[in-house]
């Protein structure tokens, strides 16, 4: 969030909704997923939709406003990754207190279960960043999400020396999204963000 | 179709991933591998993430106040509506594993067809977990395959834990009340077909774990309509022990 400069990007200084959204945009690019640090909720691609709304053009006027205060209203669809995984709950409050250190007070995250998250949605920006933090990406297809058993996996390169000569220890890892990989070469283990 | 209907519906399917997903945690810990207890937690974590999604539709729909929090722990066993099978105790690591291969093949395909259901909420909440079910089937029925077809020892405790658990699958296939008036209202729920892909996925993986299916089983029924066996009440003094005792307390 350092990397905003406060006084430049805020809620007040947008001239129109694009900019408003651009804006919004660019505060979640801070957001990161408490996991999986070197992500943003951008890069995750878990946000849906941010749609702006003047907040001039509201019919009601929202509780709290005061004529003069802020201008935009921001409604932001997230979807989560893992039914279960917990990190949804720190991403949605983590986004409501970007927006409000930068000037956003009208806000509603609304989450959305379909069409359900795909690791797809994942930026290419997001792969590399996974990759370069040790987390050996999601391959682009796998034929491995079936519930067929002792299914033929597909080589998963090592993030660290790049060996396709890698072993699963585990279908689940340290969080729901990563399975447990070793590499046969460099021997290091290495989480693998699974296909979903 | 009537709201009373479609309710008692999602809490039985919420019920059930609630019960399963905290039979589970209670491996927590005390996996046979390391590997193994992460992976019995993880499916924990999926079940009780389930049971939310379908715990705050079941609240948006009562209305009154109620909440995801305020179904899971104020409620009692006879307004439960799980099947017995996800209550039974843990018993060995073999019977764990044959349970959760039962019920997640149950869940996977019954989650098929729930997701082109006419409920749109509980189409989209059985779309996102059906992924995390695949995941299930594959794990569990690996688990069976290997334990049946494994050692001396670990086939005896297979072969216990079919007869420990079988006379409870046959629950799951049995409709009540609430769910013929669901099926019957656009769901598109067809039980027959389930019961038809899930005895041949268990034939299937029986047969390659090297263990045979019983015949002409007995088979219990009550829980979805709130009987249960007395293990449920257990459950639900350690699950509830805390809002019962101090009411709203939070942390």
């Amino acid at each position: 969030m350092e990397s905003i400069n406060q006084n430049i990007i805020n809620n007040t200084t947008a001239s129109s909704s694009e900019e408003a959204k651009h804006i919004v945009f660019e505060i979640l690019e801070t957001v990161s997923d408490p996991e999986v640090p070197v992500l943003s909720v951008i890069d995750l691609g878990i946000i849906r939709n941010i749609e702006i709304i003047p907040a001039s053009s509201l019919e009601l006027v929202p509780p709290g406003w005061e004529a003069g205060g802020k201008e935009w209203k921001v409604l932001i669809s997230i979807t989560p990754t893992y039914t279960g995984c917990p990190a949804i709950d720190v991403m949605k409050i983590n986004i409501r207190m970007a927006l409000l250190q930068h000037g956003f007070t009208d806000i509603q995250i609304t989450q959305v279960l379909s069409p359900a998250w795909t690791t797809d949605w994942i930026s290419e920006k997001g792969k590399e960043k996974l990759k370069a933090y040790g987390i050996a990406p999601p391959h682009y297809t796998q034929a491995v999400c079936t519930a067929d058993s002792f299914q033929m996996e597909e080589a998963i390169q090592c993030p660290l020396c790049n060996s396709y000569h890698t072993r699963l220890v585990s279908q689940f890892g340290s969080t729901a999204c990563k399975a447990l990989y070793q590499c046969e070469d460099c021997k290091e283990p290495f989480d693998y963000f699974k296909c979903h | 179709m009537n709201t009373k209907s479609l309710i008692d519906y999602t809490l039985h399917l919420a019920d059930n991933a609630l019960i399963l997903g905290h039979r589970n945690s209670e491996w927590c810990g005390h996996g046979p591998v390391l590997e193994q207890d992460i992976a019995i937690s993880n499916i924990a974590l999926d079940l009780i993430g389930q049971a939310r999604n379908f715990y705050q539709y079941a609240a948006q729909l009562t209305g009154n106040d109620a909440t995801e929090d305020s179904l899971a722990y104020l409620r009692d066993e006879r307004e439960f509506k799980n099947c017995l099978l996800v209550e039974l105790p843990n018993g060995d690591w073999g019977q764990t594993i044959l349970r959760q291969f039962f019920f997640s093949t149950y869940q996977y395909f019954l989650y098929r067809q729930l997701q082109k259901c006419g409920d749109e909420q509980l189409s989209a909440i059985t779309e996102k977990a059906l992924k995390e079910v695949s995941y299930h089937v594959r794990w569990s029925s690996e688990w069976v395959i290997r334990l049946g077809d494994g050692t001396e020892e670990s086939k005896q405790r297979m072969l216990h834990a079919v007869d420990e658990l079988w006379s409870y699958t046959g629950e799951m296939f049995v409709a009540v009340g609430y769910e013929l008036s669901a099926f019957s209202h656009g769901f598109g729920i067809d039980l027959s077909v389930v019961k038809n892909d899930w005895d041949e996925k268990i034939r299937s993986v029986f047969e390659e774990a090297t263990l045979s299916i019983p015949v002409n089983a007995w088979m219990h029924t009550g829980g979805k309509e709130g009987k249960h066996t007395e293990h449920v009440g257990f459950v639900l003094a350690e699950m509830q022990f805390l809002q019962r005792a101090y009411p709203n307390s939070e942390w």
